[in-house]
């Protein structure tokens, strides 16, 4: 077993002139749950696709468990996409069906008890089903499996408050103790105290990785006020009007 | 009792001072056993790496031990259970005392308020 879970050495990615990270250098150890914070277009969603290796890297290398992205790491990995992929005219039952056939370590059984206990009706056709159910199955699928890493990209943006704090504790009560979740979205507030550590991530480029508790010791405020602060006085490239 | 966590200071400090407040009220026990982190952190809706670090503070203060085979269990240590609870009555006492005298009353006048409340409780 590696030292670290996940290990990026000046991790780069352009797409074209547009240079989407820049440099990164991380790692990130096993068991910890970990917020993935910057404001759109700061490169979250590149860095989880390539940990996920759906894209490759224009500079330097990662690591997941000491092996590149590839089949092994893809066993490993539990991804949740920041879009649906799933055939729409399936149920949720198919697509456990399915991920049972993709996935050793998926378990049929805790995606059905997670359904009842999300109020989702695993018989229902995906395309009958609201954004905030289908972000629902999703998470199901996903939590369902016994990965060491889970790459969840704006899990929770799409459903009500009060949903979300049922998932967040779906996600707390579920994640395989020895595996580490990496949690990307904007919705600070609403997941702080769920998180060991976080990672700001501005402009392609990591800008803070600390735990939560240090953020608050040394600041004297939340990791929400924080990353308000640091990002308020930052107009958009060619912004103003 | 529900969890109260304000967003100025660390959550574990703040996890673990209301598991003392818990512990002090007796409603854990001397000598019983504490849930487990996991159980916790879901209650309380927070990491239970975090968890874990509110109750290695609780052991510190002498509030709880550890036990190999049993889990965590509160201290039967009674002396030192009232001594925290001093300890946290002082401190509101203090903070009282404060936020009256901010008011502009007197030590008299607060005698004479708590007999005016007592009569109407």
């Amino acid at each position: 077993m590696a030292d670290f879970l996940i290990c990026c050495r000046n991790l780069t990615k352009a797409y074209g002139h547009r240079v989407a990270l820049q440099g990164v250098d991380l790692e990130l150890g096993r068991g910890r749950i970990v917020g993935l914070l910057g404001p759109n277009g700061s490169g979250k969603t590149t860095l989880i696709k390539i940990f996920c290796g759906l894209l490759q890297p224009t500079l330097g290398e990662v690591t997941i468990d000491g092996q590149a992205p590839g089949v092994y790491t893809k066993s490993i990995i539990s991804y949740l996409p920041d879009r649906m992929y799933f055939a729409d005219w399936m149920r949720a039952t198919d697509l456990f069906d399915l991920f049972s056939d993709f996935y050793a370590d998926f378990d049929r059984q805790k995606a059905m008890d997670m359904c009842r206990a999300l109020g989702v009706n695993p018989h229902d056709r995906v395309k009958t089903m609201s954004k905030g159910t289908k972000e629902k199955v999703q998470l199901v699928m996903v939590m369902a499996r016994k990965a060491q890493l889970y790459l969840l990209d704006e899990p929770i943006a799409g459903v009500d408050p009060a949903a979300r704090e049922f998932i967040l504790n779906t996600i707390l009560t579920n994640y395989n103790e020895e595996g580490t979740v990496l949690i990307s979205t904007h919705l600070i507030s609403d997941i702080e105290r769920v998180l060991d550590e976080v990672i700001f991530l501005q402009n392609g480029r990591i800008t803070l990785h600390n735990s939560v508790d240090n953020i608050r010791e040394q600041e004297g405020k939340s990791v929400d006020a924080l990353f308000r602060e640091m990002f308020r006085a930052m107009p958009m490239e060619g912004g103003g009007f | 009792m529900e969890w109260k966590l304000t967003d100025d200071r660390p959550i574990w400090m703040q996890l673990s001072e209301q598991m003392a407040r818990r512990i002090v009220a007796g409603q854990y026990p001397p000598g019983s056993k504490l849930p487990a982190v996991r159980e916790l952190a879901a209650d309380a809706g927070v990491n239970p790496n975090t968890m874990q670090r509110a109750l290695a503070q609780l052991e510190n203060d002498g509030l709880a031990v550890s036990n190999r085979t049993a889990g965590r269990m509160v201290t039967e240590n009674i002396a030192a259970i009232e001594a925290v609870r001093r300890n946290m009555a002082r401190q509101l006492a203090e903070e009282f005392l404060s936020a009256i005298q901010d008011l502009g009353y007197t030590r008299d006048d607060v005698m004479a308020l708590w007999k005016e409340e007592e009569h109407h409780g």
